[in-house]
C-alpha cells in the first residue's frame, strides 16, 4: 500500500452533496473522495443514508445538491455494482452463466449479441470465484453465498476498475460471510480494484478497509481506518 | 381437417395467429417475471375501447388502437415506476376506466354489436384481407426487435438496478418491452378477444417455468407451447364451431396442468433419490 501512495489518483470526488427523497433530506454536507486502489467502507446505523449514497455513486439516483465528479480515469461504465437482491431474483429461471454474462453488456454496446471475448471474460471470472462447476445450474437453486459469488462474477465482468457493493453479506451465515469478505479483499489486493462497500458489520469493515466513511445524516468521520479507530466516533461505534 | 385450409380466412388466422402467439409467448416470460402479468389485461381493455371508438367513427381499427395502446402502456410504466400508485392498482384503474369509456361510446350508436362482440370474445373472421399484411409486418418486427435486444431485455428483467448502474438504458428497454407488448396485444385481441388475450401472455410462460430453469430454455419452450396451443385451438374451434380464443386458452390450461403434474412427479423422484443416497 505504502509504495503506491505517491501515484494514487482521485477517481471520485464529492463536494458538499445533499441526498434525499422528494422533500426529505437524508444526507447533507457530504464531502469525500475515493482514490485509486482504495477499499472504502461506508458505515453507520440503519437509516443513516448509506444505501442512498451508494445508489447515487452507482448512478441510480441524482443528488439533490452538488455533484459527484468522476475523474478522467474512470467513467460510469467502468463501475461494477453489486446491488441488494430483489424479490424478483429469488424465483427467476436463469442459469449462472446467463447471469454472469449479463455483466458484459456494457462492453458490447453496438453488437446486440455477446462476443467471444465476452464469453472468455465470463468464464475467467467464474473460474476466479470458484463457480465454474455451477455454470449450468439454475441461479434460484443456489445457496445465498453461491448467489453472491455469481453476482460478484457478474460485477467483475462489468468492470475491472471499481466495484460498488451494497451490503454484500446480508443474510449469510458467519462462515460464508468470511469467505465473501476475503474474496472482496483479494479483488482489491490482487487486481488493485477500487472497492466501495456499504456494511452493517463495522468490525469486519475496519479489519478489511483502508478508508472509512461514517455517516449519520452527514459525514461523522472520513479518513483512514487507523484514524477512525482512534476517533471518538469510531470508539463509540465499535465499542458499543 | 385439411379442408379447413381451403378457407382463406382460416389461412389468414393461421398466419397471423402463429406469429402473434410467438410474440406473446416471448414477451410473456419477461412480463411474468417482472410482475407485470396483468399489463396485458389492462392494455387489452384500452385496445377494446380504442377499437370501439374506431368502429363508431368508421376509422381503421388497427391504426387507431396501436398508437392509443402504446400511449397507455407508457402511462402505465410512468405511473407504476413513479410515486403514489402501485403497479396493480394503476393497471386496474386504466383497464376498468377504458372499458367504461368504450361501452359508453358504443351505446351512443346502435347497430355495431357484432363488431363489439368480436372484440370482446374474438373471432377467427376478424382479420380482414387488408389487415393481414400489416399484422404480419408488425408481428415480424416485434420478433426481430425481441431477438436483437434479447440480452439487454434479459438484463433489465433480471436486475434493473445493476443494468442501470452499468450503463444499460433500462428506461428505454422497459419502454421497448411495453411497446412490443402493446402491438402484440392489439394484433392478438381481434382473434382471441380482449377478455382472453392476457392468457396468451401468461399461460405459456407459466407452463414452461414449471419445467425449465434457464432463461433461454424457458423462452424457447414458451414459444413452442404457445404455437402448439394456438394451432390445436384453431383446429378444435373449426371442428366444434367453438370460439377460437376460448379453444386456445383451454388447450393452454391443459398444457399448464400437464406441466405442473410433470414438475410434481419430477420433484418427488428427486426427493426419493436423495433419500436413497
Amino acid at each position: 500500500m505504502k509504495e503506491s501512495k505517491k501515484q494514487k489518483k482521485t477517481l471520485i470526488q464529492c463536494d458538499n452533496i445533499a441526498i434525499g427523497y422528494e422533500n426529505m433530506t437524508v444526507l447533507e454536507h457530504v464531502s469525500f473522495s475515493v482514490e485509486q486502489g482504495d477499499y472504502l467502507c461506508v458505515v453507520g446505523e440503519n437509516g443513516a443514508g448509506k444505501s442512498t449514497l451508494i445508489k447515487c455513486l452507482a448512478g441510480l439516483k441524482k443528488p439533490m445538491e452538488g455533484e459527484i465528479v468522476f475523474s478522467d480515469e474512470i467513467t460510469r461504465r467502468d463501475v461494477g455494482y453489486l446491488p441488494q437482491q430483489t424479490a424478483i431474483q429469488r424465483d427467476f429461471p436463469a442459469s449462472v452463466r446467463e447471469v454472469v454474462m449479463s455483466g458484459c453488456l456494457n462492453h458490447s454496446r453496438l453488437i446486440p449479441f455477446y462476443t467471444k471475448a465476452d464469453r472468455e471474460r465470463a468464464c475467467q471470472n467464474m473460474e476466479e470465484l470458484g463457480i465454474t462447476g455451477l455454470a449450468d445450474k439454475s441461479y434460484r437453486e443456489l445457496s445465498g453465498g453461491q448467489q453472491q459469488r455469481v453476482l460478484l462474477a457478474r460485477a467483475l465482468c462489468a468492470s475491472n476498475k471499481m466495484l460498488i457493493l451494497d451490503e454484500p453479506v446480508t443474510g449469510l451465515d458467519p462462515i460464508v460471510t468470511g469467505e465473501i469478505y476475503s474474496i472482496i479483499k483479494e479483488i482489491n489486493k490482487k487486481y488493485g480494484m477500487t472497492i466501495i462497500m456499504v456494511s452493517h458489520d463495522v468490525k469486519t469493515a475496519v479489519r478489511n478497509a483502508n478508508r472509512i466513511l461514517h455517516l449519520k445524516h452527514t459525514v461523522r468521520f472520513f479518513g483512514s481506518t487507523e484514524d477512525y479507530l482512534r476517533s471518538t466516533t469510531g470508539k463509540e461505534f465499535i465499542g458499543g | 381437417m385439411l379442408e379447413m385450409l381451403s378457407y382463406p380466412f382460416i389461412i389468414r388466422a393461421l398466419v397471423v395467429g402463429t406469429l402473434v402467439s410467438l410474440c406473446s409467448a416471448l414477451l410473456g416470460v419477461n412480463l411474468v417475471l417482472k410482475r407485470y402479468s396483468m399489463i396485458g389485461d389492462g392494455l387489452s381493455h384500452v385496445a377494446f375501447s380504442a377499437m370501439a371508438v374506431a368502429t363508431v367513427m368508421n376509422w381503421a381499427p388497427l391504426w387507431v388502437a396501436i398508437p392509443v395502446v402504446i400511449a397507455a402502456s407508457y402511462l402505465l410504466l410512468v405511473f407504476s415506476s413513479g410515486n403514489g400508485f402501485s403497479g396493480d392498482s394503476a393497471i386496474a384503474l386504466l383497464s376498468t376506466g377504458a372499458l367504461a369509456v368504450g361501452i359508453f361510446i358504443i351505446s351512443m350508436k346502435s347497430g355495431v354489436n357484432t363488431d363489439i362482440n368480436n372484440y370482446m370474445f374474438g373471432s377467427v373472421l376478424a382479420i380482414s384481407r387488408s389487415e393481414v399484411s400489416l399484422s404480419v409486418i408488425l408481428s415480424l418486427a416485434v420478433l426481430v426487435l425481441y431477438v436483437l435486444f434479447y440480452n439487454k431485455i434479459f438484463a433489465v428483467t433480471f436486475d434493473e438496478p445493476f443494468a442501470r448502474a452499468t450503463g444499460v438504458r433500462a428506461g428505454f428497454y422497459n419502454f421497448l418491452i411495453a411497446v412490443l407488448t402493446s402491438v402484440t396485444i392489439v394484433l392478438g385481441m381481434r382473434m382471441i378477444g380482449a377478455l382472453l388475450i392476457s392468457s396468451l401472455i401468461i399461460f405459456p410462460a407459466m407452463s414452461s417455468m414449471r419445467l425449465f430453469k434457464c432463461f433461454r430454455n424457458v423462452v424457447v419452450c414458451s414459444a413452442v407451447i404457445s404455437v402448439f396451443c394456438f394451432l390445436s385451438g384453431l383446429v378444435i374451434s373449426y371442428e366444434y364451431s367453438a370460439p377460437t380464443g376460448a379453444s386456445v386458452v383451454i388447450i393452454n390450461i391443459a398444457v399448464f396442468a400437464a406441466f405442473c403434474a410433470i414438475a410434481f412427479v419430477r420433484g418427488r423422484i428427486r426427493i426419493k433419490n436423495e433419500i436413497a443416497e
